[in-house]
């Protein structure tokens, strides 16, 4: 430095410093790492699999650029001389030669194969039980119910990318599953014709389709996915992570670790683990044997016709809804034929689990009137409906999923396919109910139980004779940290039907109050000090309270 | 609730008595005290920690070695699937075995040894950091303004006419490109109107494509048919389309068993019946036939169709009856198509009805 | 007519339609199989004696269902003109004896041993011709051409039997069974007689060069190992689902958890 500057430069002393310093002063890279080096990630198990979803999409978009260089989505004809001997001489497309070659002469390829397609299979299953977790929790309020939306596309979208990925190979599997995408197509009232032509370039299967579908799922399909990640990491960086309530966890601080260094090498380290564990499956797990299935040709089918898991709703729907019974559920009207045999499943079984996944933060807080930002999740059980609705949902997804497997149930438990797809329908149409009746009372009875720790402590087993003759328990109190653990929560009451402006209560409002009494009409309120105080003196009363406002019960 | 005490009245009562502020909601007792690890106080247990990450990125590298050994070193080809020999099928097994376990080893130990690092060597104090409004009442005050800013400093209130042209070029010029999907395909659904079989055309086996005689054709026995003129077709004109509406299931029943209806007396040869094997509900092959119960099962959802009743739907979402194609025998004994179909085939669609009034009437 | 009419209520008309009925059904069946005769086997052959053991094998043990003259009754139908191959299949798989009345013949320990299901054989060949047991040439997979027989597996076979042979499920509590460890013989066998709700394959339609094609096919299938690793029993994406949601999520927790608590 010959010169000297007006400005004097910060001299960084170290090697990294120095690094940090050129960085710094071509991309303000201090201000990135001011803002993201000590960042506060909380630490719980529960929050991982939105990673293992990151991870397994990464190892995806890593495995299909391999896979690219060698598949060829071609629909012409060809005779295939590889070496997998059931098919050689076999005329079959060249997408599905190509499928082979991969499987059978490229080194390495089979495994490709298989670490794409768990890597899928792991993916969407990640990405379900993130949402569950989100959901259960209560993570979905305000701020993020956007976020929330963003997951839902993601799901949306991720499905998109597996079914077009599944399809590729263009054996009789993929192509049977076409095959009903063309059906739904035709079911869809007006324009469904329409569309499946436009679909497959004229009646199925045609010869354009294998392409069409390989530009969407290495193209448009990955670009969107990564556009909606970017956004939904955005906005976690922007709300910053939700927290369990407890001991020094509140609405207004985030308590956990830094990014630099114990965050950023756990969550270094999973992508590894995620990794290691798909790789683990590839190379002892046989996924999708796309030579057993043979070239697509419409006129063969085989037993097992099977979606992979995340389409499986759609396809147990599909199963589960009765044709003729008990009326013929295809028929002519104004001027059309209306398939609803097949449109109905979709429009209604499947398309309204996802809606009411979609539309649910707004649902609940229009019910509940909570309008205020939460941090602080909940525990399942201290949100006893929210959480039986959960678990209905899981059961009528649940059976509509399992129905996509009913041949193999019957097969396997030697019962009749006609019985199963019977309980099925009941299991569809009723086990929600009961699955949420059976969870929001067993939250109410977890939540006593949490009532009862709080006031009485924990049973030590040891019994000891009072001077007056009497044996008790001795009961061990709780340590404060633990007690704050269960009674810090929230337990909203019913908010009633409330007159508008001008004095009239809505039907909307009425609807709104009548479902706030039967959200929260039976709730548990947490222990206050009061009642925890007037526990310790009269120990002979009941663990429900002295006092009667302490807890609402019908 | 029987009986309950918790033994040590007086040490409760003073934590309760503690907290005077309150009566109604415990007070944050703040975040527990950190408890040291044991690699925190013994420096023995943290050089044993760090051992371990060492011996766990070793293994990531033993197992990269495994990865590389397993592709080059073991040579694969042959045959795969040969009924003689199964020895290609276990190389090929074996090295994608010891490759795939070569990445999950080298993954690993990269993964666990770098967490096994974070858990045991790193800080393990929790910290805290505090939440901020997402913006300030002010910035929104703020940038309301500089949005009306922009907006008076553009003129578009104060143009109207430019406005309007504005949005009505944005919203038009987005659409020259949503037209140029149009031609994605044709738009004339009577294509599915018709298949290849019309009057002679011969029944031939699936997929050797040699004519049946209906002597053939025993009771009991079914045939995966397809219509002898498909040879005719190509790949660029058509083959797979025609085919995938034109295969056809061939079964002979006893007689007695069929229930015919009126109209379709001469559609079976002595028990001889022809069913379209595309399903009806979202058009999977049907072709799974039980010859005892005569029935027709879809496996990709079940739907059931009875042989006997002219394919009926018993069970299952399918929506109506299979097709049936009226069969004939010709001059040589051989079966042979009297028409097409008399319906179009395959699942409903909104055009349907109309087609089977059109092709009722063509008939 | 009255008198007619009258007579068909009487309790042994039902008897008499019905062995009129079977005997029809019998007769029908050997005329329409006669173009399996084509193949008449002579690598097996039957004597006098055989067919004489077979009787009273039959009398002692099948009789009850299928009656005294195999002409059939109301559990078990006539074996006039089902052929040797029918009782070689039935009776050498275990399928028959019966354990009880049920949807389907469940496959258990054969009751007969090779000389007694010989000797069955040749009793129920000897009341009228039918299928044969196959010739030892379209039996043996050296022959057999894979690539063939795939083709003709996944068009005719595939969507019961599941397209790895692993079988499926059918109607009302029956199955198509898997194909993996049943004999060559055995395989060729059921697809010339149609056994349980199995459609007939007769010559015409499957010729036995495309039926040894078949078996290889299965045969191949059957002595390879999948080149991926765990099959997991080739039952396709659902297999693979339930092992992601049990095996994956499994380990996937573990980690999780681990990684999240606290080191000691």
């Amino acid at each position: 430095m010959s010169h000297t500057s007006v400005q004097k430069d910060y001299q960084a002393k170290t090697n990294t410093g120095k690094i940090a310093n050129y960085l710094d002063q071509r991309v303000g890279m201090s201000g990135i790492i001011k803002e993201f080096g000590r960042k506060i990630f909380p630490d719980h198990w529960s929050f991982m699999f939105g990673e293992v979803a990151l991870y397994s999409l990464v190892i995806l978009i890593l495995s299909g650029t391999f896979l690219t260089l060698w598949f060829n989505p071609s629909m012409a004809p060809t005779a295939y001389d590889g070496s997998y001997v059931p098919m050689k001489g076999t005329e079959m497309s060249v997408a599905y030669a190509s499928a082979l070659d991969i499987s059978f002469d490229i080194r390495g390829g089979l495994l490709l194969r298989q670490i794409h397609h768990w890597a899928a299979l792991l993916f969407m299953l990640a990405l379900t039980i993130h949402m569950l977790r989100v959901f259960f929790t209560g993570a979905f309020r305000r701020p993020r119910e956007l976020n929330w939306l963003v997951g839902c596309a993601l799901l949306i979208v991720g499905i998109l990318a597996g079914f077009t990925g599944y399809s590729l190979p263009d054996d009789v599997l993929s192509g049977n599953g076409l095959r009903i995408i063309d059906g739904i197509f035709k079911a869809i009232p007006l324009v469904g014709t329409y569309l499946s032509l436009f679909f497959f370039g004229g009646e199925f299967p045609g010869t354009l389709l294998i392409s069409r579908l390989y530009a969407m799922h290495i193209m448009v399909i990955p670009a969107i996915l990564l556009l909606l990640v970017a956004v939904h990491m955005f906005m976690v960086v922007l709300h910053k992570h939700t927290q369990y309530p407890g001991p020094g966890r509140r609405e207004d601080n985030v308590v956990g670790f830094p990014v630099g260094p114990v965050y950023a090498a756990k969550a270094g380290g999973f992508f590894f683990i995620v990794f290691g564990i798909i790789a683990f499956l590839a190379s002892t797990f046989t996924i999708n044997a796309i030579w057993n299935y043979g070239p697509y040709d419409p006129s063969p089918v085989q037993a097992g016709t099977q979606p992979d898991w995340y389409v499986g709703f759609g396809d147990g729907a599909l199963r589960l809804w009765p044709g003729v019974w008990p009326f013929h559920w295809e028929f002519n009207f104004l001027g059309g034929t209306w398939v609803l045999s097949v449109f109905l499943p979709f429009a209604l079984m499947a398309g309204s689990v996802m809606m009411a996944m979609i539309f649910w933060p707004w649902i609940e807080r229009w019910v509940t009137k909570d309008n205020r930002e939460h941090h602080l999740l909940d525990r399942p059980r201290n949100a006893p409906f929210r959480t039986g609705v959960g678990v209905a949902g899981i059961i009528g997804y649940g059976s509509l999923m399992v129905a996509a497997s009913s041949d193999l149930i019957a097969t396997h438990f030697h019962v009749s396919l006609n019985d199963v797809a019977y309980v099925l329908r009941f299991m569809f149409v009723f086990g929600p109910l009961i699955g949420f009746l059976i969870t929001y009372r067993f939250c109410l009875a977890l939540q006593r139980k949490d009532r009862e720790l709080v006031l009485h402590g924990i049973e030590s087993g040891q019994v000891v004779q009072l001077p007056h003759g009497e044996f008790i328990e001795v009961h061990k109190p709780l340590d404060e940290y633990r007690r704050y653990k269960l009674v810090a929560f929230e337990s909203p009451e019913v908010i009633p039907a409330q007159p508008n402006k001008k004095g009239k209560i809505s039907l909307l409002e009425k609807t709104r109050g009548g479902l706030s009494k039967i959200w929260f009409q039976d709730r548990v309120a947490p222990v206050t000090p009061a009642e925890l105080e007037a526990a310790h003196h009269a120990h002979h009363d009941a663990v429900e309270g002295t006092d009667s406002s302490a807890q609402i019960e019908k | 609730m029987g009986n309950h005490s918790d033994g040590v009245q007086a040490k409760s009562s003073a934590v309760v008595t503690s907290q005077e502020e309150s009566k109604e909601k415990f007070p944050d007792p703040g975040l527990p005290h950190h408890a040291p690890r044991l690699t925190d106080v013994d420096a023995k247990h943290a050089k044993t920690a760090e051992r371990q990450v060492v011996l766990l990125f070793v293994i990531s590298i033993l197992g990269a070695l495994l990865f590389w050994f397993a592709y080059f070193g073991i040579k694969i080809g042959g045959n795969y699937y040969d009924v003689l020999n199964p020895e290609a099928n276990n190389t090929l097994r074996l090295q994608n075995l010891l490759m795939g376990l070569g990445i999950a080893f080298s993954m690993f130990g990269i993964g666990i040894g770098i967490v096994h690092w974070a858990r045991t060597l790193m800080p393990d104090h929790e910290m805290e950091e505090s939440r901020h409004a997402i913006s300030a009442e002010a910035d929104r005050a703020d940038a309301q303004e500089i949005v009306e800013t922009i907006l008076d400093e553009s003129g578009i209130k104060r143009r109207p006419l430019l406005r309007n042209t504005l949005i009505g070029s944005v919203i038009l010029a987005p659409l020259t490109f949503v037209t140029l999907l149009r031609d994605l395909g044709p738009n004339d659904p009577s294509v599915l109107k018709y298949t290849l079989w019309d009057e002679g055309v011969r029944l031939v086996r699936d997929p050797s494509g040699t004519p049946i005689k209906a002597a053939d054709v025993t009771i009991g026995s079914a045939y995966h048919v397809l219509p002898e003129n498909l040879n005719s077709l190509t790949h660029e004109n058509g083959y797979i389309e025609e085919k995938a509406k034109a295969v056809v299931l061939l079964m002979r029943l006893d007689p007695n068993d069929l229930k015919v209806s009126a109209g379709r007396e001469n559609w079976n040869v002595d028990g001889i019946v022809a069913y379209s094997k595309v399903c009806t509900h979202v058009g999977c092959p049907i072709a799974l036939y039980e010859q005892r119960t005569h029935h027709l099962l879809c496996p990709c959802h079940q739907s059931t169709f009875d042989a006997t009743d002219e394919c009926k739907v018993v069970f299952g979402p399918a929506g109506h009856a299979l097709p049936q194609l009226p069969i004939a025998v010709d001059s040589e004994g051989y079966l042979v198509a009297q028409s097409d179909f008399h319906e179009p085939v395959g699942p409903g669609y909104w055009e349907r009805g109309k087609h089977v009034e059109e092709m009722k009437s063509e008939a | 007519m009255k008198a007619l009419s009258q007579k068909r209520r009487h309790p042994l008309a039902a008897v008499i339609l019905l062995a009129i009925a079977l005997l029809l059904t019998g007769g029908l069946y050997a005329v329409a199989t006669a173009t399996n005769e084509a193949k008449a086997d002579t690598s097996v052959s039957y004597t006098a004696q055989d067919a004489e053991e077979g009787q009273k094998l039959f009398i002692a043990n099948c009789a009850t269902c299928h009656g005294t003259n195999a002409e059939g009754t109301a559990d078990g139908p006539a074996l006039i003109g089902v052929g040797a191959a029918a009782v070689d299949f039935q009776v050498g798989t275990g399928r028959m004896p019966m354990q009880m009345q049920g949807t389907q013949a469940q496959v258990k320990p054969g009751q007969f041993n090779e000389e007694q299901t010989h000797q069955l054989a040749a009793y129920v060949a000897s009341l009228g011709a039918g299928p044969t047991i196959p010739e030892a040439e379209f039996t043996d997979v050296s022959q057999g051409d894979a690539a063939n027989g795939a083709k003709v597996f996944l068009a005719n076979c595939a969507m019961c039997h599941n397209a790895a042979g692993v079988g499926g499920a059918l109607t009302r509590g029956k199955f198509a069974p898997s194909l993996m460890g049943v004999s060559e013989k055995h395989i060729y066998e059921a697809m010339e007689t149609g056994p349980q709700g199995m459609p007939v394959f007769n010559d015409a339609n499957i010729t036995p060069e495309e039926k040894r094609d078949v078996i290889t096919y299965l045969k191949s299938q059957e002595v390879n190992s999948s080149p991926g690793g765990f099959a997991l029993g080739s039952l396709g994406p659902v297999a693979e689902g339930l092992l992601i949601w049990t095996l994956g999520l499994g380990i996937v927790l573990v980690f999780t958890i681990w990684l999240t608590s606290r080191s000691a």
